[in-house]
């Protein structure tokens, strides 16, 4: 059986692929397509579900409560949120600061809204490894910069949340947030 | 090693049953006939050791499974029903969670029995990778449990070790939400790790099979590193010899083990995992198990993220490129003078590593952590130009020279009647 096949692909030469290649592709081509139709599902499901993203739907907070110098962890989408209401000296401290000296060079007016400097909303999760910093209730430990400090590996952050000392790689990041009056803010 | 099969079916059914499946000619060379170096020491038994902590774990482990419920709500309180409510449910976990802790000092022993004797050289190199491959999966599979009771430390644990893969350039962000299933640590998180939890013991198992295989074709190593030349002078027959030395150092282990489950269950373990999980209070101290505070220690000493990250990963995956990183042809550390004391300078900063990596990331630590990891490094490098100089002492010439040279008088008549007691032991 084998022998007659090699004799008749030779004897015929044919100037094209033979049906055989023909066949070997496209049942090849299927396979593939029928893998990654098998693969994608199967890596999809870890992604967050329509629950998990329907939960994270935006939120509404007063900042009149809090006072100058105070600070609250809000939570959204699993995340804490840090808002600060910064006193003059913080302010101060973060706009003093050489910007192109800093390790994730940004200027402490990029990272507040326009008009309501005093307020710093963040991200309460270190850039390291998503620990949640000390420094926002009265009396944790805020670190070399007046900002705050993460316990877990030594992370300081200055008063307008940016990496100054320790292994994280950048500034607390800012979640997406308006303010829809002087005192309010909805964030998400 | 893996000569003729010795075994003789005796009986009719056995006939029959060889010549279908063999299955009992299989036990028979690997854990019978199979022939060991008559020169092992007690080291060598944490290898049967290891295998006895794997089953223990399975076991314990699917009764817990039996009782746990992996739901963020309630599965701290479902670990609490196990301790208070479940019958024997308390030594069930006690022997699970302190079963682990025994398993990784048992991993540990194993793992520098086999640097100090160089059983990584060839031709053990697939028999050691394959082990650096099962301590990989112990370590996941460890995590992992550890994150099952939900409790603090759990939580925050969980965390940091997931956002480890966030140091990765582009794709790590994407790579931490599926891990997570959501935006942070959550169910879905407790749920895939429960999951895999179970899963991966049975990994574990399989690769163990592969790296028994791979230790039985090659055969074992031992303290004077010299191969086996003649089987029946430089060996005895794995049953009774082995066995009976490794059922008895199994058990002077579970005696150790005992003390612990019996009488300080919480002694490896951290007060803080006793509070349910907070995900608006990170602890002030996050320790991870003991198992991996010298590698704890390695993330923290680097000042980068990526960095650190790629430091305590290279510093276990570096043990898989061992045997072509050590020049040297000798194996055992017993003929390698210089090699010798760096060995046990390495076990020295790797206890100091363990240390470090439970103190605070602060001052002086750091700077420590930072010598530390650098020597650890450092053993590596030392290895590789050690071997180019080093002027080894004599190897004995055979196994039995170097048994017959540490006995005396008429003792050879001894280890005549060691080989003729079993008249199976041909290999």
């Amino acid at each position: 059986m084998a022998q007659t096949t090699h004799t008749t692909t030779h004897g015929a030469t044919p100037p094209e692929g033979t049906r055989r290649d023909f066949l070997m592709l496209a049942t090849g081509a299927a396979g593939v397509v029928g893998l990654g139709a098998v693969v994608v599902p199967l890596v999809s499901q870890l992604a967050p579900d329509a629950q998990t993203v329907a939960a994270g739907a935006p939120i509404d907070f007063d900042l009149t409560p809090v006072a100058e110098g105070q600070g609250v962890k809000l939570v959204w989408r699993g995340q804490i949120i840090f808002v600060r209401h910064r006193t003059k000296k913080e302010i101060d401290e973060a706009r003093a600061v050489n910007v192109a000296s800093l390790r994730d060079p940004q200027a402490d007016q990029a990272r507040v809204k326009q008009g309501h400097e005093q307020y710093l909303v963040l991200y309460g999760k270190c850039t390291h490894l998503g620990c949640i910093p000390s420094g926002t209730a009265a009396g944790e430990p805020k670190g070399e910069f007046d900002g705050w400090y993460c316990p877990c590996h030594g992370s300081h952050y200055d008063s307008s949340g940016r990496i100054r000392k320790g292994p994280a790689p950048l500034n607390l990041g800012l979640p997406p947030y308006a303010f829809t009056s002087d005192t309010k803010i909805r964030i998400g | 090693m893996s000569g003729h099969s010795s075994y003789t079916p005796r009986t009719g059914i056995e006939r029959w049953l060889d010549a279908r499946l063999p299955i009992i000619r299989l036990g028979h060379d690997a854990a019978v006939s199979y022939p060991v170096p008559r020169n092992l020491n007690y080291f060598w038994t944490f290898g049967g050791i290891l295998m006895f902590m794997l089953v223990a774990q399975i076991v314990t482990g699917i009764v817990l499974a039996m009782h746990y419920t992996p739901m963020s709500s309630v599965a701290f309180s479902s670990v609490e029903h196990i301790m208070r409510d479940v019958n024997y449910g308390w030594l069930m976990r006690y022997l699970h969670a302190n079963g682990a802790s025994m398993f990784f000092i048992a991993v540990y022993i194993h793992i520098f029995r086999g640097l100090y004797y160089g059983s990584y050289k060839a031709p053990r190199e697939v028999l050691w990778i394959l082990g650096v491959v099962i301590f990989l999966l112990m370590m996941a599979t460890a995590f992992m449990g550890y994150v099952l009771p939900w409790g603090q430390m759990s939580f925050w644990g969980a965390t940091v070790i997931t956002n480890l893969f966030s140091a990765l350039p582009l794709i790590g962000e994407t790579i931490v939400t599926f891990l997570w299933g959501g935006y942070s640590v959550d169910n879905p998180t407790l749920n895939r790790f429960f999951s895999l939890h179970y899963l991966l013991p049975f990994m574990i198992f399989g690769v163990v099979i592969l790296h028994v295989w791979a230790l039985h074709h090659v055969g074992q190593n031992n303290p004077t590193g010299v191969e086996v030349k003649n089987v029946a002078k430089d060996t005895v027959p794995f049953t009774p010899y082995a066995t009976i030395k490794d059922l008895f150092a199994m058990v002077c282990f579970i005696f150790v083990f005992s003390w612990f489950v019996f009488y300080m269950p919480n002694f490896m373990g951290h007060a803080d995992n006793y509070i349910p999980a907070n995900p608006a209070v990170t602890p002030l101290h996050i320790v991870p198990e003991w198992y991996f505070l010298p590698f704890y220690a390695i993330l923290r000493a680097v000042p980068d993220k990526l960095g650190g990250v790629l430091a305590m990963g290279g510093a276990i995956v570096v043990l898989a490129f061992l045997p072509w990183i050590d020049s040297s042809k000798v194996r055992s550390m017993t003929y390698r003078p210089i090699a010798r004391q760096f060995f046990w300078m390495f076990v020295v900063v790797c206890i100091g590593l363990g240390w470090l990596g439970a103190k605070p990331a602060e001052g002086g630590y750091v700077i420590a952590s930072q010598i530390l990891t650098t020597l650890y490094f450092g053993f590596f490098v030392a290895l590789f130009v050690i071997g180019l100089f080093e002027r080894p002492k004599a190897l004995p010439t055979s196994i039995a020279d170097s048994v017959l040279g540490a006995m005396k008088g008429g003792s050879g008549a001894r280890l005549a009647t060691a080989t003729a007691a079993e008249p199976n032991a041909k290999g």
